[in-house]
């Protein structure tokens, strides 16, 4: 059944209807994207007013990102919208990786027990942006949703011109922030330029409407029988819609393969005599590639707009979930006066660090994927001739590797950390998930900074205490041998610092460190 | 140093040889590919240190330089 496309309202905006010459705004929000709506979900639900500006009127056409990854269903939930986008979505944990038609490697994402989200769900973004959406409409006084408002103009001082349907007006924002996407028309007006590495590859991407039983797993195929020579990826949604991606070479037309004469057949190839209709088409090419910075005076680049990578991994629109993450609790202090503007600098170095862990990442599998000749496809054919031989070489067959979060392993608001606790627990990872009572763990963090605290007492201003129960999960994961722990967490969920005795005077030095020192 | 630098075989030239037969009747390409294959093999029995001393010592030896 394919997805109803409705159209937002549009309304004339504000300015206009006032007539003013210039709109003063706090925080502006440029693309409605799943980006700029969970921004906007998120600095709403710490107080702080946004406006929202998008060029367009319906969500995203074409199912795009669909795989989100269990920290961003985390991040999702804490904004309101993950259990119902992971009762819609497809969940899946096991990757399978074929040579030929000969499975060579497989893995299972989430083999632990004891967390609320699983490892993957594969939901499309439309869905995601719809309810993002409907999430906004419980914010009316403080999202203003502007459809059909196309930002042209940007200065580094967040001013910018809008055109609308009913004629342009100005605005001033404090911050005005780029969710517009890998394309990003902001980036470009500014003169800012990607660095990094430009594939020369090309693949189809195609969304099917299929009666299939195959099995909720990610597949994917080195030189398939059905694809000869080339890669070729197949994932479930919802919907009975399939999305799968082709390898085309880079001598492929985009325009002469996407025409469905030429895409049916690769596709019959694969499905055999299953009846199936084309839902969506499209061809892309790789980048991974980053903006040297992603603070430029008063605009802040977020998601697909300060950097893209390769789809193989799925970290695209992941590593823009976790972007958000990472600003909109600083942006909210900032906004209310209660943290330095300098705050910002730790969402440059946590997320620059996360982007180039990405594009790393990202790189080392496209590389994989599609070797060049000489070397690095000598290489890479070895690796698939002995995976089907000796284990070792499994572990280097590379269709990607998905996303993981990053632990900020340089934070500069990261204070002090005991190693004698559970690694995974450590000052800038995200803090793991475990059972919590009737509850889960990051549902029962509040929305400020948290002391958690395991055995003992602990009190600090700015901070709310929250005393863990006896759980065995909970305690393999933040105990380990220790008897005590306190833990403080950002309101990001991410762990600040730690700690095996309770130090106030320490406590609240970690605390001012994690805000970013005195405002 | 975990890479062993000093003669560690009973018989190179046994070995040498067993080396050149497998490559004999090989085009250039197959060649290359048994090659990859064997490095694959013997980087993954050397372990990390040994097969990155390796790489560097085999990088030198050619004159180029061990990034």
């Amino acid at each position: 059944m394919p997805y109803d496309y409705r159209r937002m309202p549009y309304e004339t905006p504000a300015p206009l209807k006032r007539g003013e010459a210039e709109e003063r705004i706090g925080v502006a929000i440029v693309g409605a994207g799943p980006i700029g709506l969970a921004l906007a979900v998120d600095l709403a639900m710490r107080g702080v007013a946004s406006v929202v500006l998008d060029d367009n009127d319906v969500v995203s056409v074409g199912s795009r990102a669909i795989c989100w990854a269990k920290r961003s269903l985390e991040i999702l939930d804490r904004l309101g919208v993950g259990e119902r986008i992971a009762e819609k979505g497809v969940t899946w944990k096991v990757g399978r990786t074929y040579h030929g038609d000969e499975e060579v490697w497989s893995f299972d994402l989430l083999p632990e027990e004891g967390h609320k989200m699983p490892a993957f769900v594969n939901l499309q973004q439309y869905y995601v942006e719809e309810y993002l959406v409907e999430r906004c409409r419980d914010f009316p006084d403080l999202i203003d949703l502007r459809v059909l408002n196309t930002v042209t103009g940007v200065s580094r001082d967040g001013s910018a011109t809008v055109s609308t349907p009913d004629g342009t007006y100005r605005l001033k924002a404090d911050w005005l922030v780029a969710c517009d996407g890998a394309r990003s028309p902001i980036r470009e007006g500014l003169g800012l330029e990607f660095v990094g590495e430009l594939f020369e590859e090309r693949f189809l991407i195609a969304d099917i409407t299929m009666k299939a039983d195959f099995p909720a797993e990610r597949r994917f195929w080195f030189e398939p029988p059905f694809h000869e020579g080339q890669s070729a990826l197949l994932h479930k949604q919802p919907d009975d819609l399939w999305r799968i991606d082709l390898q085309l070479g880079w001598d492929a037309d985009p325009e002469e393969e996407k025409r469905p004469e030429k895409v049916i057949p690769r596709i019959e190839r694969i499905v055999g005599d299953r009846p199936f209709e084309l839902d969506w088409v499209s061809v892309y090419t790789f980048q991974c590639r980053r903006l040297a910075r992603f603070v430029h005076d008063r605009v802040i680049f977020c998601g697909d707009s300060a950097h893209v990578v390769s789809p193989f991994g799925a970290r695209g629109g992941n590593g823009g979930l976790q972007d958000v993450d990472a600003l909109g609790w600083k942006l909210a202090l900032i906004a209310k006066g209660e943290a330095p503007e300098s705050l910002l600098e730790s969402y440059e170095a946590e997320r620059i660090e996360a982007a180039d862990e990405n594009i790393r990442n990202s790189s080392r599998a496209t590389r994989f994927m599609t070797p060049h000749p000489g070397a690095e496809r000598w290489f890479r054919d070895a690796v698939l001739a002995l995976a089907k031989k000796a284990p070792f070489a499994r572990s280097m067959v590379n269709s990607g590797r998905l996303s993981r979060p990053c632990s900020y392993s340089a934070s500069p608001l990261s204070g002090p950390d005991d190693p004698t606790l559970p690694a995974a627990s450590r000052p800038g990872a995200p803090a793991p998930d475990a059972p919590f009572g009737d509850d889960w763990l990051l549902n029962a963090l509040p929305d400020g900074f948290t002391v958690l605290v395991f055995g003992g007492e602990a009190h600090l201003p700015g901070a709310t205490t929250l005393v863990a129960p006896r759980e065995d999960a909970l305690r393999a994961r933040y105990l380990g041998e220790a008897e005590r722990a306190f833990y403080l967490i950002r309101p990001d969920q991410h762990v600040a610092a730690r700690w095996t005795h309770w130090d106030k005077a320490a406590a609240a030095g970690a605390l001012a460190k994690a805000k970013g020192g005195a405002p | 140093m975990s890479l062993v630098t000093e003669p560690n075989l009973d018989d190179p030239d046994g070995l040498y040889d067993a080396l050149l037969r497998a490559h004999q009747g090989l085009s250039e390409a197959e060649s290359a590919a048994l090659d990859a294959r064997l490095v694959l093999v013997l980087m993954n029995h050397a372990g990390e240190d040994a097969a990155r001393e390796a790489l560097a010592l085999a990088l030198a030896a050619g004159g180029e330089d061990a990034g």
